[in-house]
């Protein structure tokens, strides 16, 4: 059997290629849960049901997508530039604090002012966060994996001393967790009696801009050239630290944002847990997307909806949820392989 | 002798790619002890047909027989294990290990190499008394000149038992004497039984070598016979489909200064010095070629042009004013047309589309940006604009330029500078790889612009074409440029002994000589 490279790729493999490996995904995972014991087709129509079966469960995958479609956009953007921002998680947390600090009462502006306020520091302090391998990257050359990986640690035990220390909140009862977002920074609700706020709003209109950005202006322009061939940007005169740089203060501050939607919009206060991982999946999130924007709201909403729905399979039939692990991991295997065969034709011979 | 064995038979292959007829029912046949010459435009399905050979590609229909046996068509270690070897353009050696290491590499068990080593190097070093084939098996490939580096090429693949070797344009990164030497290689291996195809586009080369010529054209073979039988002129025509005109070059009397380097020399990061004190003066009307072994520091001095080096010393003057920013945008701003040396590296972003790259120089003019938004509309109708006057063929404004041919692609950097009406051109190796009739496109271009007053600095690797366009000639060896000869006082001898480092300062002691 042989592979060979395929001149142009029609329209309709390219959309039904992840599709089908999605299903083939499905099938591969059905053995594990027949080998958990329990039977096939509920236990799928029980994930789907946690997943999309109902207001409140669209709801809390919407909750969940959230701030995926976050961080998968500061994943897409960065990635877009061969800037490798593996430290979503900290940035996340980053913006996070910023909301904390400066939304719980040292700083009291009406509503309308209030929420854009909170985004605008969040960001701003993730941005500020992925500056730092940027420059590192840019001036000395420093693999920029390597540094944003372990910023996280570092973020994530600041956060640490904060909550177990100065800005622990006296009244609640002992928790590791800040003070109460001030009433106009809370981002209003969205469905009643549902915890789906106005963060999701904000997610999908800010991919909605970073597709703009990156299709219709300079900018965007500079930082696909400089992730595609760096030579050629830099023969052509582009300005490759600058767009580095400026995809980082992008990168970072999107990721920021996810930390000030779950702090300002979920759980209205800053805990140790307001991310199980969001600024990691977000990778996950950005590759299955191909590094699309628009694409990234679809993913975030696919591997959202496999979270939940894998909660809710797991109190109904006895199935470990580690399986929503397994099924987002062999999807982003499956997917990549998919679309990398687009590419090619088999032969037999 | 008359008598001849079929080494290699051909028998009717075809191979399609979607719409694309790459190889259209081609048959040939190799014999024993001659050298058959594979010609034919970039396209033309040469690669193609030799991969089918190698057992990388299945042939649709058809077969291939090698000494009589039916090679399966998907295995390139049955291929092998037949006798037939392969020699790529691009080296396929791994520059930290040794000789020795490299030949045993892939061939031998690894984890038997520590034994096997003892009976390799015997075989290697018989092997290369036998065929004329001299290397130090010790040495690092790092070390070797290029024409070395071949030489191990070839060792490799008759360690592996080739009887046919196929040579994929063996003379591209070769001085003429290295080629000369080369050659002389190759008859005695063919003495001693060997057979050759040989893929060039130097005809003059295929004349010289060859026993009998196959020309591909759009997948098909349109000639095959000896080459006792053939001219170049005919050669061409066969290739191209037409007779294609060569450009003349009018004599024009060398205008104002544009640009003058005196002195300038350079390190790498490395400390390897680059450029030692060159000095290099280009008039309006004027084409200077620079000849040249490849990396004996064209690479700086295109570099130092293209604004993307710092020179360490002496002093760089466009149109009679100092340059102190080294920095491409400024050299674009000085009227400065940059043809690099590798079209994929520097020249287009290959995931773009062409009229994405079409304005990779200049998206910051306001044509093309206002308030940091693209014009869609502006940019989309310079494309067609210029790929209309380009003649860029198979592209649509928003078609990815990794998919168009060399020729096209060299076709889409052009159109870029010179929309711009550059004073001073440098293109460097322009028509490396291309087709003679891509090449003839390129060559007028830059005649074109020599005839409306701009200088032309030409760096090739390709003596004919530098003798036949431009006013001027320099020699470019291990960092240093011989002074500029007008091109009606020099010979191809000549610049062959300039180039192999005759008549430069010895600056470490170790001036490379002429075979």
């Amino acid at each position: 059997m042989l592979l060979e490279p395929r001149t142009h790729t029609p329209l309709w493999m390219t959309i039904v290629a992840p599709i089908a490996a999605v299903f083939i995904v499905l099938i591969l995972c059905g053995g594990l849960i027949v080998w958990a014991g329990a039977p096939l087709l509920e236990s799928y129509f029980a994930l789907f049901v946690g997943a999309f079966g109902s207001k409140f469960a669209i709801a809390e995958t919407l909750v969940r997508a959230t701030p995926l479609i976050l961080t998968g956009l500061a994943a897409a953007v960065a990635f877009r530039a061969k800037l490798w921002n593996i430290g979503g998680e900290g940035q996340l947390y980053m913006g996070a604090l910023a909301a904390t600090y400066f939304g719980t009462g040292l700083i009291s502006l009406p509503a309308p002012l209030m929420i854009p306020f909170l985004f605008v520091v969040g960001a701003i302090a993730g941005g500020i966060l992925l500056l730092i391998p940027a420059l590192l990257k840019t001036r000395l050359k420093v693999d920029e994996v390597v540094t944003t990986l372990l910023l996280n640690f570092v973020i994530l035990l600041l956060t640490n001393y904060l909550l177990f220390g100065p800005w622990k909140d006296p009244m609640a009862m002992g928790w590791p967790q800040g003070a109460p977002i001030v009433d106009s920074g809370i981002l209003p609700n969205l469905i009643a009696k549902t915890r789906l706020h106005g963060g999701l709003i904000f997610s999908v209109l800010a991919a909605i801009c970073i597709w703009i950005v990156m299709s219709k202006t300079k900018w965007g322009l500079e930082i696909r050239a400089v992730g595609l061939n760096q030579d050629a940007a830099s023969f052509a005169g582009i300005p490759i630290n600058k767009t580095i740089i400026r995809t980082a203060l992008i990168s970072g501050g999107l990721a920021a944002c996810a930390g000030v939607t779950e702090v300002a919009g979920t759980k209205e206060y800053l805990t140790l847990d307001i991310s199980p991982g969001f600024g990691y999946t977000g990778i996950a999130v950005a590759m299955l997307a191909g590094l699309n924007p628009l694409g990234v709201i679809a993913a975030a909403l696919f591997i959202a909806g496999i979270y939940n729905g894998a909660d809710s399979m797991s109190r109904a039939m006895d199935v470990s949820n580690y399986i929503a692990d397994v099924i987002t991991a062999a999807s982003l295997l499956m997917v990549m392989l998919a679309v990398m065969l687009t590419r090619m034709r088999v032969r037999f011979g | 002798m008359t008598q001849s064995e079929i080494v290699l038979r051909v028998d009717q292959i075809t191979k399609r790619f979607g719409n694309l007829t790459a190889n259209d029912a081609i048959s040939f046949s190799l014999e024993k002890g001659k050298v058959l010459s594979l010609l034919g435009e970039n396209g033309a399905g040469k690669t193609t047909l030799m991969n089918i050979i190698f057992g990388h590609y299945a042939a649709d229909e058809g077969h291939i027989e090698v000494f009589g046996n039916r090679l399966d068509s998907s295995s390139p270690a049955q291929a092998i294990a037949l006798g037939v070897g392969m020699v790529h353009q691009h080296f396929t050696l791994a520059d930290n290990l040794t000789v020795l290491e490299n030949i045993i590499l892939g061939t031998e068990k690894l984890w038997s190499l520590r034994q096997e080593k003892k009976s390799a190097r015997d075989k290697l070093m018989s092997l290369s008394e036998e065929f004329g084939l001299t290397v130090d098996p010790d040495a690092s490939i790092k070390s070797l000149t290029v024409g070395e580096k071949q030489r191990v090429e070839i060792l490799k693949a008759l360690y592996r038992g080739a009887k046919i070797l196929i040579l994929d344009e063996p003379t591209a990164v070769l001085t003429p004497q290295e080629s000369d030497q080369l050659f002389v290689i190759l008859r005695d291996m063919l003495a001693r039984g060997l057979s050759v195809i040989f893929i060039s586009h130097k005809l003059g080369e295929v004349m010289n070598i060859a026993d009998d010529i196959a020309v591909l054209r759009h997948g098909k073979l349109v000639a095959n016979f000896p080459v006792s039988e053939a001219s170049r002129e005919i050669i061409a025509e066969k290739m191209v489909g037409e007779v294609i005109p060569q450009p003349v070059r009018e004599t024009l009397l060398a205008g104002d200064p544009l640009l003058k380097i005196d002195g300038v020399s350079f390190d790498d990061e490395a400390g390897q010095a680059q450029l030692k004190s060159v000095s290099l003066h280009l008039r309006r009307n004027q084409i200077v070629g620079i000849a040249g072994v490849s990396g004996n520091g064209q690479k700086a001095l295109s570099d130092l042009i293209c604004g993307t080096l710092q020179p360490g010393k002496g002093t760089v003057e466009m149109s009679g004013k100092t340059v102190h920013n080294f920095h491409p945008l400024h050299m674009v701003e000085q009227g400065v047309g940059r043809v690099p040396e590798d079209r994929h590296v520097e020249g287009v972003v290959g995931d773009f589309s062409v009229e994405e790259n079409l304005i990779l120089e200049q998206y910051s003019n306001k044509e093309f940006s206002k308030k940091g938004w693209l014009q869609a509309g502006a940019i989309r109708a310079h494309a067609e604009r210029l790929i209309k006057a380009f003649d860029i063929r198979g592209a649509a404004p928003d078609t990815i330029v990794r998919g168009l041919s060399g020729g096209n692609m060299q076709k889409v950097i052009l159109a870029r500078i010179l929309e711009n009406n550059p004073q001073i051109i440098l293109a460097n190796q322009p028509t490396r790889g291309l087709d003679v009739g891509a090449a003839t496109f390129v060559h007028e271009q830059l005649l074109k612009a020599r005839g409306r007053g701009a200088g032309v600095i030409l760096i090739s690797e390709d003596l004919e074409e530098l003798l036949a366009i431009s006013d001027q000639v320099a020699v470019m060896y291990h960092g240093q440029l011989s002074k500029q000869m007008p091109v009606e006082e020099v010979t191809l001898q000549q610049l062959g002994l300039l180039m192999s480092g005759e008549g430069f300062m010895s600056a470490d002691g170790e001036a490379s000589h002429a075979a």
